[in-house]
């Protein structure tokens, strides 16, 4: 898969995540709907896209600073691909939804937005894709030569910071599609279509869910070899 | 049990679209043996003017054991699945949680596959409730964050007395007990009635008396002593901590149903007060929050009627009046009506509340009631009076039956309270008026008590959206 393609699944999953009613748009509605202002839309989906943020990057950077070890590259994104494939299994196998998150006070969204990406595995399904993108030669790591003057250590060092840095961009990238797709729905549920539509249209996505992430973890495994 | 690919149609983001729903077919009514000789039972009672069997009971399940008392019950879910915070929105409207308020026995009954014909298909044993959360007599159901919340009236030990009496949760799929609800309870002591605003994530309980205090029978001298209970508490819903205490007063005994506003947008709510022991009369509560503190302000109150002591029983010859016993309130899912059953004087009360704090009385009927003896319509002599009530989705039917608890029946109406369920229409702009074709009749060995319509009425559902 080259880097375009990445980056699009990047995008697409972040448009995925943020048009799932798990992920918290119903909750933008909600708000602009009791304080009849459309100001409230946009503000609750600043704190669901920081807390979905958040958990996206909290998944990924412990593998962008594992991408350092070159010469483990493939075990490594072997490893992640067949954990994003277990918990997907995991998830289709065991349906239940975590219903704890439902105590969370309606007041701390953020909180309530990480917690849900996370029990979702929001995160782990950007992992192979940001895997994928931490090989691809960055600007003045290829060189073989280059590295050599600095030393090992340095190429290292520069590896690593350079992974993390996708990490944060692929976080970012999501973030924002996720966030677009939340705000767009919310804004016509409030504006256009009403609460019908979310009654009508409300699907239970949690299979889907599952067999997303088992299929990030397949292509991971497949990226890898 | 089976989860669904979309949320259950009776789910309604908001009350104004619960309104919309199709008008209820079936009524489940839970019937009690006073005498505890038979076991109690869930009636199935046709409410379809089109069938043929319109007003009667069409299925009767009665349960394995007897002596629990049957009062309040709910559903395993209800609209508030639909809140955005949970996320999931696909359980099933389904069972009916069926407290014993006596045995503290708990029966799970599946509306599936036939709603006419409802099956028992679990039963949770007192000592399992009193292990997993040291609570007694469990009484209201309510389906909310978490699973499903059930207050109780008494703690442990023989008497319910051993330790204060709360909530609970329970599982929703699978119905596990899964402990106390509160962290923090503060002063609160006893318990009856609690509701919610769910998107403000406030709590609202109310007091009754503890298992001693009603069990029995009412007991005299503690009602003059001021000794049921006259306060209201508000918590902090998720964090599940009592904040604040408002005390009506001793004079105002049993601060019983809670009806907050349907709209959560609408932070306001109703509290019936039974009796104040000064001068008998009834009371309408209205509270409210402002500046973050809660407040309640009395804003309706019904008199005592005066009565010939030949009439009396025992409990209020000394009196010469009727007390009107506010036992039940109900609110229409717009927020407009509030009907108070007055049980001891035998009328039903509708109240225009579209300004909460000054309602304003809209209708009334008169059935039964301890001195008037006022027959239905249909020429029957009806014991007891106006009780629990249930207004349908769309607001134009109003269901009530006429027992308030079997010690507490016989004190009042000594002759006896034959189960019935009867019903009034609404006016389109308001009036009742009771329907002289509408009388079900459970018989002479069982009482009513509480009513639940099926896809939901205006005492189970909690929404998450304003109606705006």
């Amino acid at each position: 898969m080259n880097t375009a393609a990445l980056w699009l699944a990047v995008v697409g999953l972040g448009l995925y995540h943020g048009l799932n009613p798990a992920m918290g748009w119903p909750l933008a509605v909600a708000n602009g709907m009791a304080e009849r202002r459309a100001g409230a839309v946009f503000a609750t989906v600043l704190p669901l896209g920081g807390g979905h943020a958040m958990a996206i990057a909290v998944a990924l950077a412990p593998f962008a600073w594992l991408g350092w070890y070159l010469e483990w590259s493939r075990a490594i994104r072997t490893g992640a691909g067949a954990l994003v494939l277990l918990f997907g299994l995991y998830k289709l196998a065991r349906p239940r939804h975590p219903r704890m998150l439902a105590r969370i006070p309606p007041g701390r969204l953020a909180w309530w937005s990480f917690l849900m990406a996370t029990a979702h595995g929001a995160g782990l399904m950007l992992v192979p894709f940001m895997l994928g993108l931490c090989a691809a030669p960055a600007p003045g790591m290829a060189a073989g030569a280059g590295a050599a003057a600095t030393g090992h250590a340095g190429l290292m060092g520069q590896l690593a910071r350079a992974n993390l840095d996708t990490a944060l961009l692929v976080t970012a990238v999501h973030a924002l599609a996720s966030m677009l797709a939340g705000l767009g729905m919310a804004w016509l549920v409030y504006r256009h279509l009403g609460l019908r539509f979310l009654r009508r249209t409300w699907f239970d996505l949690d299979a889907v869910w599952g067999a997303s992430l088992a299929l990030a973890g397949a292509a991971g495994i497949a990226l890898a070899w | 049990m089976l989860n669904t690919l979309r949320p259950d149609p009776t789910f309604h983001p908001s009350a104004r679209l619960a309104m919309e729903a199709p008008a209820e077919l079936i009524a489940y009514t839970v019937l009690l043996s006073p005498d505890r000789s038979r076991p109690d039972a869930l009636a199935v009672v046709d409410v379809d003017p089109q069938s043929a069997a319109y007003g009667t009971v069409i299925h009767r399940l009665v349960m394995p054991h007897s002596g629990d008392e049957f009062h309040h019950f709910g559903w395993n879910a209800c609209s508030s699945v639909l809140s955005p915070l949970s996320g999931h929105a696909f359980l099933q409207r389904r069972y009916l949680v069926i407290p014993g308020i006596r045995s503290s026995r708990i029966y799970i009954v599946d509306t599936q596959p036939d709603p006419r014909a409802p099956v028992l298909v679990k039963t949770i044993e007192p000592d399992e409730l009193l292990r997993k959360t040291g609570y007694s007599r469990p009484h209201t159901v309510h389906c909310g964050p978490e699973g499903i919340y059930i207050s109780t009236l008494g703690g442990a030990g023989p008497d319910g007395t051993q330790g204060p009496p709360g909530v609970f949760v329970m599982d929703c799929e699978n119905f596990e007990i899964l402990g106390r609800w509160e962290i923090e309870r503060g002063p609160q002591k006893l318990h009856y009635d609690f509701w919610w605003n769910l998107p403000r994530d406030y709590m609202v309980s109310s007091e009754w008396g503890l298992p001693p205090q009603f069990e029995s029978g009412i007991v005299a001298e503690d009602l003059l002593a001021g000794k049921y209970g006259h306060a209201v508490h508000f918590w902090n819903l998720r964090e599940r901590r009592h904040v604040q205490t408002i005390d009506l007063g001793a004079n105002h005994q049993m601060a019983l149903e809670v009806r907050p506003a349907h709209d959560p947008a609408r932070e306001y709510g109703f509290l019936g007060v039974v009796v104040d022991t000064a001068n008998l009369e009834g009371s309408i509560w209205t509270w409210y929050r402002e500046n973050g503190r809660f407040r309640i302000r009395k804003s309706a109150t019904i008199p005592a009627e005066s009565a010939d002591a030949g009439r009396l029983p025992a409990l209020l010859k000394g009196f010469g009046a009727v007390p009107p016993l506010v036992t039940d309130i109900d609110l229409s899912l717009d927020d407009r009506f509030l009907y108070v059953a007055c049980w001891g004087t035998g009328e039903l009360r509708q109240y225009d509340v579209t300004d909460p704090m000054k309602p304003t009385l809209a209708g009334s009927v008169r059935v039964g009631g301890i001195a008037r003896r006022t027959a239905h319509p249909n020429g029957r002599t009806v014991g007891g009076g106006p009780q629990m009530t249930e207004i349908s989705r769309d607001g134009r039917r109003v269901y009530f039956t006429n027992s308030l608890y079997s010690s507490w029946d016989d004190q009042f109406y000594p002759d006896g309270v034959p189960g019935v369920q009867l019903m009034c229409k609404v006016g389109a702009g308001g009036g009742i008026e009771l329907d002289p074709a509408f009388c079900v009749d459970f018989g002479p060995h069982y009482r009513a008590h509480q009513i639940r319509l099926q896809g939901g009425d205006c005492s189970t559902d909690s929404f998450c959206y304003p109606s705006a």
